[in-house]
C-alpha cells in the first residue's frame, strides 16, 4: 500500500506494523506501515497528537514498539540490543521541534561534540565542517554563543547543523519550523531544499503545506496514531482519496 | 600547676606553638577537603549506579540508597568510632588521621550523593534523548552533558557542606588526632588557660569557615549568573575534575 508515489528506487527504510504506546498508557501508534526509499523525501502530516512524532522517535530508538517491526536496508531492528541502535543511529540524524541543544556547549560544540568524541574524527576536520554548516545557516557569526544567547530560530539552525555535521543516510525533522520567527522559516526551508538536491533521505514532519507540497515525493497523512493515506502531494492535496484526509486538507489549505 | 613560674603567656606565645597550630590547622582542613573530594567522586559513583536503568542493578541500586539513607543519619563521632575498631578488627593500624579521613568519606560520601542526585534530575530528559540518539553511551553522556549542567546545582549546597564538614572534624579529636580541637585541649592540659587554649582553636576555626562561606556564596552567585563558561579551545566544557569518575 506504500508504493503508490511510483518514485521509489530503492528501499532504505520499512516500517511493518508499528504498534507503540507510552508508558503511561494511551496508544499513540496503531499499525502503521511505511516504506521509505534511498534518497526519498517523505512528508508526514497530520493534526496534533497523530502521532508523528512518536513515530519518529521510534525510528530513532527513543520509543520501543510494541508490535510491529522496523528494517534498515533490510534488517530488522533489535531495539533490545544497544549494538543494533547503535548501528542505525550511526546513519540516522534527528532534529528535535524543541533544538535540545546541548545547554553547556557554544553552537560550535553543539555541532562539533559528536563526530570529535564519539566518532574520533579528526579534530581540525571536523571543526572546518561545523564552521562551514553554520555558515550555511547563517549563524557564521554566532559559533560561540550559548543557546541560551540565542534565539528559538538561530537555535533550530544549529540543530540543524548539528544533525547535519553527523553525515545522515537518513534525516529526520520533527516540526522543524514550528518555533521559528516567520523570517527565519524560509531560511531553514531553503537549507532543507538544499539536503533535498543531495541524494539524504529525508522523513519531514511538518504543517508548513506548501512547502510539503513543494519538496516532497510522498506525503503520509496520519491521524489518530495511524496512516490515513500515502500518495504523491498531488494526490494529497489536491485529490485526497479518504474523506479523514479530504477534510485535514480542506481545513488547512483554507488558512 | 607545673608551670615552672612561667605565666601562661610565656608558655603560649611561642614560634614553636604557632607551627604546632599552624599543623592542627593543616590537619583539620585536609581531613575535610580529602574526605569531601574523596566524597564527591565516589557520590558520583553511586550516583551513576544508582540511575542506571537496568534492572540487574537493582540490588546495587537498594544498596546505594541504604547506604545514602543511613550514613546521613548517624552521628559521627558513632562513625569514627566505627571505622576506627572496623578497621582495627579487621587487623589494619592505620594511623589516627586516616581514620578520620576515612570517616569524613564516608559522611561526606552520603550527603554529597543526594546532591549531585538532585543535579542529575535537574537536567532535562531531552538532554539525556539528544546524547542517547547521537550514540553517547551513560558515562560520556553525565560527563560531557549532564554534570556540567547540573553543576550549578551541586556546587553551592557541597560548598556548605564542605564547611560543615570542617566544623565536624574536631570530633576527630576524640580518637586522639591531633587537629584544632586537640590541639586546644593540650594547650589547656600543660597549664594554659581553656580561654586562651579554646578561643585560640575557635578563633582559628571561624577564620577558616567565615571567608569559605563568603567563597561560597561568590560561587553560587556567580554561577547563577552565568554557568556555562567553559574552557577548551573549542568551547567544550572543562570536565578534567571529574575523569577519574
Amino acid at each position: 500500500m506504500s508504493k503508490e508515489g511510483g518514485l521509489v528506487a530503492e528501499t532504505q527504510l520499512e516500517l511493518r506494523g508499528i504498534t507503540a504506546s507510552y508508558e503511561h498508557g494511551g496508544l499513540v501508534l496503531n499499525d502503521v506501515s511505511l516504506t521509505v526509499g534511498k534518497g526519498e523525501i517523505i512528508s508526514i502530516i497530520g493534526p496534533s497528537g497523530s502521532g508523528k512524532s512518536t513515530l519518529l522517535r521510534v525510528l530513532v530508538g527513543l520509543l520501543k514498539p510494541s508490535q510491529g517491526t522496523v528494517l534498515l536496508d533490510g534488517d530488522t531492528i533489535d531495539y533490545d540490543r544497544r549494538s543494533h541502535l547503535k548501528r542505525v543511529r550511526d546513519r540516522l540524524a534527528i532534529v528535535f521541534q524543541q533544538f535540545n541543544l546541548f545547554q553547556n556547549m557554544t553552537a560550535l560544540a553543539n555541532v562539533t561534540v559528536t563526530p570529535t568524541k564519539i566518532r574520533g574524527e579528526a579534530k581540525a576536520a571536523v571543526r572546518e565542517r561545523a564552521i562551514a554548516l553554520l555558515r550555511r545557516v547563517g549563524l557564521g557569526d554566532k559559533l560561540n554563543a550559548y543557546p541560551d544567547e540565542l534565539s528559538g530560530g538561530q537555535q533550530q539552525r544549529v540543530a540543524l547543523a548539528r544533525a547535519l555535521a553527523l553525515q545522515p543516510e537518513i534525516l529526520l525533522l520533527d516540526e522543524v519550523t514550528s518555533a521559528l520567527d516567520p523570517e527565519m522559516v524560509n531560511e531553514v526551508l531553503d537549507a532543507i531544499r538544499g539536503l533535498a538536491h543531495e541524494g539524504i533521505t529525508l522523513i519531514i514532519v511538518s504543517h508548513e503545506m506548501a512547502f510539503v507540497r513543494e519538496v516532497s515525493d510522498r506525503v503520509v497523512m496520519m491521524a489518530d496514531g495511524a496512516v490515513v493515506e500515502i500518495g504523491p502531494p498531488a494526490q494529497i492535496f489536491d485529490a485526497p482519496q479518504t474523506q479523514r484526509c479530504r477534510d485535514f486538507v480542506g481545513k488547512i489549505l483554507k488558512h | 600547676m607545673g608551670t615552672h613560674g612561667l605565666s601562661q603567656f610565656e608558655i603560649f606565645f611561642t614560634w614553636q606553638n604557632a607551627l604546632l597550630w599552624l599543623r592542627a590547622t593543616g590537619i583539620t582542613l585536609s581531613m575535610a577537603a580529602l574526605g569531601c573530594g574523596l566524597g564527591f567522586i565516589l557520590a558520583s559513583l553511586l550516583v551513576y549506579l544508582r540511575t542506571w536503568p537496568s534492572l540487574l542493578l537493582l540490588p546495587v541500586r537498594l544498596l546505594v540508597v541504604a547506604y545514602v539513607e543511613i550514613f546521613r543519619r548517624i552521628p559521627f563521632l558513632v562513625l569514627i568510632f566505627l571505622v576506627l575498631f572496623g578497621t582495627r578488627a579487621m587487623g589494619l593500624r592505620m594511623e589516627l588521621f586516616w581514620v578520620a579521613c576515612i570517616s569524613v568519606t564516608v559522611m561526606a560520601t552520603a550527603f554529597i550523593a543526594e546532591i549531585v542526585r538532585a543535579g542529575y534530575e535537574s537536567v532535562h530528559r531531552t538532554q539525556w534523548e539528544s546524547a542517547a540518539v547521537m550514540n553517547f553511551g551513560r558515562l560520556r553522556t553525565v560527563l560531557l552533558v549532564v554534570l556540567p549542567q547540573a553543576w550549578t546545582v551541586i556546587v553551592p549546597p557541597a560548598f556548605s557542606y564542605f564547611v560543615m564538614f570542617i566544623k565536624e572534624t574536631s570530633l576527630a579529636s576524640q580518637v586522639g588526632v591531633y587537629e584544632l580541637m586537640q590541639t586546644g585541649k593540650y594547650f589547656n592540659n600543660i597549664g594554659v588557660s581553656p580561654a586562651l587554649s579554646f578561643g585560640t582553636t575557635l578563633a582559628i576555626y571561624f577564620a577558616l569557615s567565615y571567608p569559605l562561606t563568603r567563597l561560597g556564596w561568590r560561587i553560587e552567585r556567580r554561577l547563577k549568573h552565568r554557568f556555562r563558561r567553559p574552557g577548551g579551545d573549542d568551547g567544550l566544557p572543562t570536565t578534567r575534575v571529574l575523569a577519574g569518575v
